[in-house]
């Protein structure tokens, strides 16, 4: 039996429930509080109630045994449960697995949850970083003292630049993008206006990348729940259905990377339309995720938007900002909404927000598919997503 | 200690900062694939053996990518970081020395150098100039 595509699975489960909570600034908030708030609010979101959670994805950058302390926190009995860890890719890794869980009838209903408060937190980043030396070391790298991850993505846009004749211009474009769609959500961290000028001139961290071409440091929680879709059908939300999920890592290490201008979306990407279906031409929105502006035009090619190497021109010429071809980070992005140190939970959410049709002002008009795309690390690990509106299955 | 120092824990990554530290630059080819491997280890990645040996590669390498990570002057100024493409065929993350940091370009070919200070070693590169007469390898 091959069933390699997992096609089986297309549109079998739905998620039913999304929350975000305490997203930019939250003073006085811990990691579990943010997540505890979005999980809550998820969940009445969905029309369940924390008895009904008998399923919990989650993972963090700091506490190794992070899923036993959320099941703990939550008073959650859960039959089910995955801790994968592979970045800010990991919730969108997590569907697989849930999706598995549910269709065998090991649980009936996932909450998958996060939380930072990275950037009010008083813990010291400097402190972090030594003790992430010590535990975690990259004894190849670190000695070169790399301004990680923001260098390792520093150095993929050298060499696409290099390769494909791609500007600083255009990768500018992706943060002047992202900013005005976030322009459009008054939940967006950062809203004025920004020129291609301004990510230019903004500060040089380790070239070609400024600091506007990085994302933000903010802090938030954000939860989703998944369940079968027969379920979902008789939940108050309208279902956004899991039609294809594909997860790839290739490294950890930017030196490690095969070629870096080839991301392992290539592969995670054609696994998720596979199971779908579907290809990029079908899809009505993408959120990929942009800790930095390199990042969307590798995405790009590497779902299939355009041609390898053309992701700077594809950005140029308007295609992903409001009103283009593709509506891309609808919500702002990492790059402008926010960026709870693992984005791909938030990315998630904004396509079901999307597809639910809550955009409000930001709102893509019909939009009955989406693009989600998780990443991790330094480029190491890739998550992809494909959602639909009941009109897809 | 150097926070950023290389720790040499396991057998592989005691054998190169220890060789490093001596002033010598060895990797690990493996036996059954003849893959060079860059960093060292216990297994080969590109077939799983476990029959690796030690070798004194060419030192001769290409830059891949290159950054400058900007830093204030007071703290030592702007500095190079770029991934080096060994002419065996390993990639790893250096540094291009010698040369002001803005100037080191994709394709520049570098030949590798071991620093040592407080008996540690570090693995630099230096750039190479470009044979400007290339019809003498003719002769
Ligand atoms: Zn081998």
């Amino acid at each position: 039996m091959n069933n390699a595509s997992l096609s089986h699975l297309r549109g079998k489960t739905a998620i039913a429930g999304v929350a975000t909570f305490g997203c930019g600034e939250s003073p006085g908030y811990s990691d579990m509080d943010l997540l505890a708030n979005a999980a809550r609010r998820a969940v009445t979101d969905a029309g369940l109630t924390m008895k009904d959670i008998d399923g919990v994805c989650t993972a963090s950058v700091l506490a190794t045994m992070w899923p036993m302390e959320v099941v703990e926190h939550l008073g959650i009995n859960a039959r089910f449960i995955d801790g994968t860890m592979i970045g800010g890719s990991s919730f969108v890794a997590h569907l697989m697995p849930a999706m598995l869980a549910l269709e065998s009838g090991q649980c009936d209903a996932v909450l998958v949850c996060y939380g930072s408060a990275q950037r009010t937190s008083t813990l010291n980043r400097k402190e972090v970083a030594r003790a992430r030396r010590r535990m975690d070391p990259q004894p190849y790298e670190h000695p070169y003292q790399p301004m990680l991850p923001l260098s390792a993505y520093a150095l993929a846009a050298s060499r696409h630049m290099h390769e494909f004749g791609t500007t600083r211009e255009q990768l500018a474009e992706v943060a002047v993008a992202a900013r005005q769609w976030a322009r459009l959500n008054p939940d967006a961290f950062m809203r004025d206006p920004l020129t291609v000028a301004d990510v230019l001139g903004a500060r040089m961290v380790s070239d070609p990348l400024t600091v506007r071409d990085s994302c933000l440091v903010t802090d938030g929680g954000g939860a989703y729940v998944l369940v079968r879709g027969e379920r979902a059908r008789d939940l108050p939300k309208p279902p956004v259905y899991v039609l294809g999920s594909g997860t790839a890592v290739w490294h950890r290490q930017i030196s490690s990377m095969p070629d870096l201008t080839v991301t392992a979306a290539r592969q995670s990407g054609e696994q998720a339309y596979r199971m779908a279906g579907l290809g990029p031409a079908d899809m009505d929105i993408a959120e990929l995720y942009d800790a930095f502006t390199i990042n969307t035009v590798l995405f790009l090619e590497d779902l299939g938007f355009c041609a390898k190497g053309e992701g700077g021109a594809f950005v140029a010429d308007g295609n992903i900002r409001p009103g283009g071809s593709l509506p891309v980070n609808t919500n702002g992005g990492g790059l402008s909404w926010g960026h709870p140190g693992m984005y791909g939970i938030f990315a998630t959410i904004e396509a079901v927000r999307q597809l639910r049709g809550d955009g409000e002002e930001r709102q893509v008009a019909g939009a009955n598919t989406a693009i989600v795309h998780g990443n991790g690390g330094t480029l190491s690990s890739q998550s992809t997503a494909i959602l639909g509106t009941s009109a897809t299955v | 200690m150097n926070d950023n120092a290389i720790n040499p824990a396991g057998p592989a990554a005691r054998v190169y900062a220890e060789t490093l530290a001596a002033g010598r630059f060895r990797i690990q080819r493996c036996q059954d694939c003849d893959s060079a491997i860059f960093y060292p280890r216990e297994l080969c990645p590109a077939c799983g053996s476990g029959d690796l040996h030690w070798f004194a590669p060419s030192g001769r390498g290409t830059v891949y990518a290159t950054t400058t990570v900007r830093r204030k002057e007071e703290a030592g100024g702007d500095y190079n970081v770029a991934l080096i493409d060994l002419e065996e065929g390993p990639r790893l993350m250096s540094r291009v020395d010698g040369l002001s940091p803005d100037a080191v370009c994709i394709g520049q070919p570098v030949r590798a150098r071991v620093a040592v200070e407080e008996d540690q070693g570090v693995l630099l590169f230096d750039a190479v100039e470009v044979d400007r007469q290339p019809e003498k390898d003719h002769e």
